[in-house]
């Protein structure tokens, strides 16, 4: 098939960007959306032109390298499916296809299609993690999990942190992936110790980057991984508590 | 002539205590002296994210570098099926020892013993250790820690969480990182490539890394460097390594006199989804774990064009039941994979372009019902039919064999450093543990026993000679060197203004490299392949095209020295494979084959660690031998009938 893509060129983070448009020929039904920029990119190369910097790693929907704004939709069309997984068969021959970054205020654009992300490491910092030293555990059977909570726990931490949900939010807003993280460590025993400290550090980082959450719900339907905004009211639950919680257990009642 | 001697290190006493009792024999760095080291980590996957992370809560300065985004996007992420500890919680045989002896025994006896047995040793201690960060391990419904058997292994004691067990392990050592960035223990430096390891009077000085956004080139000292970069898959162009995986960090390192050894044991994964066509950029893995309740088959007849369901069970050659009758399916990852080129290659393959073998749940599915099995596997199926169109609830996937891991690697001693004093390499990077196959579910595991376990103890044996003793300073020569090199690099690479992209090449190597150093080598094919890559090479060097320029995001720039690299590299391999006049694990020669066409070892002339020294561009690598005692485990033959 032949198609048109409207791309967005963007050469550092003080430009100003603007769309070209490509003609992408000869793509077949078996190539990913990726490998199909690949060979647009080779034909820009032979031609002389600098070929269009787009961020991709693991090409298998787990590394949350990837992520590209296809015709408006975060990931393209097809749900529960990263960029590097879509594959042509989705489109159709003679097609315009606009091909945008994240936009976000939080991801800034590096260059082309390729953001800065560095604003989730930074709340993962502030909290997302189970202090525990190397070499201190006791046995890994000691600690019982049920299956119902370590499957939930397992639901939330399939997050790829590939920032879809972000760039899907009209408000830019990180609730997805900051409740994912909080559930996955807070449902868990071993997490419970510093549940409270966590849920407060985080949700008040992520606040320092991110927009507020206004229940669009356009996150879970973004989402490579089919996280449930469920998580989200288990956030704001917590985060409730914690403001109470916390001073208790600093013996400020 | 070169002078060096390869001390591996080991300990000696009895097999079980030489770890127990190395730690106790080694020298130690008080805590209020710890912090006077300063340690760089190149790399944050499993064996760099957990060692940064370890060093730091010890108390050493840490730098970490990755040139991902974000540390969690390592490659240790893509690990599906899971990772081995030897807790023996299914009451099935299972031990230490047994560990141990399924290592050394899969690895096809070219491993170190005392390493194999180190790492059986604190497998225990990684689940502890996992568990503890809360990594979402499957569970009973009793709330115990769930274990599924493996390939090449007759006992349960596969740790996994769905068919992610990479991403939750990495998940864990990337928060342990992230909490030590958090209290300052470690700067991190993300976007970040090495691009050169710099050495002062053959001791490991430091770094020189390329800043992937500004261009900006910048030198680090360390009174140790780690190297966490991964494997070579990426040779052959197709893998399933992610596309940015590269040998970039241990080249260099070898460039600067540190021995690479073994290049030519590389693994290749039996189920991963056949190429479609040739523009496939890389290869996707299913993982292995499929085979617990898949069936391989392939038509009995040649040419076979019927659909899958349509040929009956008298029509269908289950040829790894048939041939490997106690292990059949579960056969080791060499032998299941070999069997599968052996059928394609008689014309039994299957497929639109009959590249692939049938992996088949039908009866698993009759037998545990649908939502069992979609319990075990859904993610992965879900993967297979955004890839293919295709369910495999209804008809058998298509599978075959491609580059996955490579066991060789940067030669290390017991402590893992290599033959440059403070330059250590962990996990995929080095040699050590798997000798010429890896077991399924054990690159997890090594990769964290180096990071967590491993090297954090036997840095401080180091160390602590250094104690009082100024390092060298990014002010020496040694560092400007080394950062003119690389400035000089990069100029040329833009300035050779030739006519095809860094990609062509690397896929034009990956193929001369796949076809005559891959599943099957031999003497012909690896003379022919070593007089074409030379020859590619000089074309790629003359007509290479790099556009843009050296300050800011260049991808094409970062592409072509990585591909320089697996040129060298790629080089090698063959010689390494063509000196081994053997078959052995991943490595098969065609001459050296039983009558029933099985891997025939010769352990009278090469049971040794091959390790190449680097004697310049276009010189002949030269070859030292670590020759391999085997104490406990005798050699025999790898029979899985």
């Amino acid at each position: 098939m032949n198609l048109t893509l409207k791309v967005w060129r963007q050469s550092g983070p003080t430009d100003s960007g603007h769309f070209e448009t490509y003609e992408a020929t000869d793509v077949k039904d078996e190539m990913s959306f990726l490998e199909m920029l690949d060979l647009v990119n080779e034909n820009l190369i032979d031609n002389g032109h600098e070929p269009i910097t787009f961020d991709s790693d693991c090409r298998e929907g787990i590394c949350g390298t990837c992520g590209l704004m296809i015709n408006g939709q975060a990931h393209g069309p097809q749900k529960g499916t990263a960029t590097c997984q879509l594959h042509m068969r989705k489109f159709h021959d003679g097609e315009t296809v606009t091909i945008e970054p994240w936009r976000a205020a939080a991801f800034p654009v590096l260059k082309d299609l390729m953001v800065d992300r560095s604003a989730f490491d930074a709340i993962i910092e502030s909290g997302g993690f189970i202090t525990s030293d190397t070499g201190g555990p006791r046995d890994a059977n000691e600690i019982l999990i049920p299956k119902a909570a370590a499957d939930t726990a397992m639901d939330a931490a399939a997050c790829i942190g590939c920032g879809a949900c972000v760039a899907a939010c009209p408000n830019g807003a990180a609730q997805l992936f900051t409740s994912a993280k909080l559930a996955h460590l807070n449902l868990l025993p071993q997490g419970q110790a510093e549940r409270w400290k966590r849920t407060e550090d985080m949700v008040e980082t992520m606040e320092m980057f991110f927009g507020s959450c206004t229940n669009y719900g356009e996150c879970q339907e973004a989402c490579p991984k089919e996280i449930p905004i469920d998580f989200i009211a288990m956030m704001n639950r917590d985060f409730l508590k914690s403001k109470i919680k916390n001073r208790k257990l600093q013996g400020q009642r | 002539m070169s002078t060096i001697t390869l001390d591996s290190k080991v300990p000696s006493g009895p097999i079980e205590d030489r770890w127990t009792n190395h730690k106790f024999n080694m020298k130690l760095v008080n805590p209020a002296n710890k912090r006077k080291f300063t340690v760089l980590v190149v790399g944050t996957g499993l064996a760099g994210a957990a060692a940064a992370a370890t060093l730091a809560e010890l108390g050493y300065q840490v730098k970490c570098f990755t040139f991902h985004d974000s540390p969690r996007r390592a490659h240790s992420i893509a690990a599906q099926g899971g990772i081995n500890g030897a807790k023996n919680y299914k009451n099935d045989g299972d031990s230490v020892h047994r560990l141990f002896y399924d290592t050394v025994k899969g690895g096809d006896f070219r491993s170190r013993e005392s390493n194999v047995h180190r790492l059986a040793e604190v497998s225990v201690n990684i689940i502890d250790q996992c568990v503890a960060q809360g990594v979402p391990f499957a569970r009973e419904y009793g709330g115990l820690l769930d274990n599924r058997s493996f390939g090449g292994a007759q006992v349960s004691r596969t740790f996994y969480a769905r068919g992610q067990t990479g991403q939750q392990l990495l998940l864990g050592a990337y928060q342990a990182l992230m909490q030590q960035v958090s209290l300052g223990r470690v700067e991190l430096h993300t976007k970040t490539e090495l691009l050169d390891v710099v050495t002062k009077d053959g001791v490991a000085a430091g770094i020189v890394t390329r800043d992937l956004i500004t261009g900006d080139i910048k030198s680090w000292a360390g009174h140790a460097t780690l190297l966490c970069t991964g494997g070579y898959g990426n040779a052959f162009y197709l893998s399933t390594n992610a596309m940015n995986s590269n040998v970039t960090a241990a080249w260099r390192a070898h460039k600067k006199g540190a021995l690479f050894a073994n290049p030519c044991y590389t693994q290749i994964h039996p189920t991963c989804i056949p190429a479609s066509d040739e523009f496939q950029s890389k290869l996707t893995l299913m993982s292995e774990s499929l085979r617990n309740d898949g069936r391989i088959w392939v038509p009995k007849q040649f040419d076979d064009n019927r659909a899958p369901e349509n040929i009956p069970e008298e029509d269908r050659d289950y040829f790894l039941e048939r041939k490997y009758p106690s292990f059949g399916n579960l056969a080791p990852r060499d032998i299941a994979s070999r069997n599968a080129k052996q059928v394609v290659d008689e014309g039994r393959g299957v497929g639109p372009i009959k590249n692939g073998v049938y992996l088949d749940f039908a009866e698993s599915i009759g037998r545990l019902g649908e939502n069992v099995v979609f319990e075990r596997y859904g993610n992965l199926f879900d993967m297979y039919e955004r890839i293919t169109d295709e369910n495999p609830m209804k008809m058998p996937m298509r599978i075959y064999p491609a580059s996955h891991y490579t066991m060789g690697g940067l030669w290390v001693d017991y402590n893992l450093m290599t033959n440059i004093p403070g330059l250590y390499a962990l996990g995929e990077a080095n040699f050590s543990d798997h000798g010429a196959n890896r077991l399924g579910a054990s690159a997890l595991m090594q990769g964290l026993a180096d990071g967590y376990f491993v090297a954090p103890n036997t840095i401080g044996d180091y160390l602590s000679g250094l104690l009082g003793k100024t390092p060298v300073g990014t002010d020496d020569p040694a560092f400007a060197a080394s950062v003119a090199t690389v400035q000089d690099d990069m100029r040329r690479w833009i300035s050779v203004g030739g006519t095809k992209s860094p990609e062509y090449y690397h896929r034009e190597l990956g193929k001369i490299v796949w076809d005559y150093c891959g599943m099957a080598r031999d003497k012909n094919g690896l003379e022919k392949a070593l007089s074409e890559i030379p020859a590619l090479r000089e074309e790629f060097e003359k007509n290479v095209r790099v556009l843009g320029d050296p300050d800011g995001v260049n991808q094409s720039l970062e592409k072509v020295g990585r591909v320089a690299d697996f040129f060298e590299l790629g080089e090698l391999m063959c010689r390494d494979a063509l000196m081994r006049e053997e078959s052995c694990g991943g490595h098969f020669r065609v001459e050296h084959q039983t009558e029933e066409g099985e891997a025939k070892r010769d352990d009278e002339n090469f049971s040794f660690v091959g390790a190449w020294e680097w004697e310049g561009s276009g010189q002949a690598a030269t070859l030292h031998k670590e020759p391999l005692v085997f104490e406990t485990v005798k050699p025999v033959e790898r029979s899985y009938k």
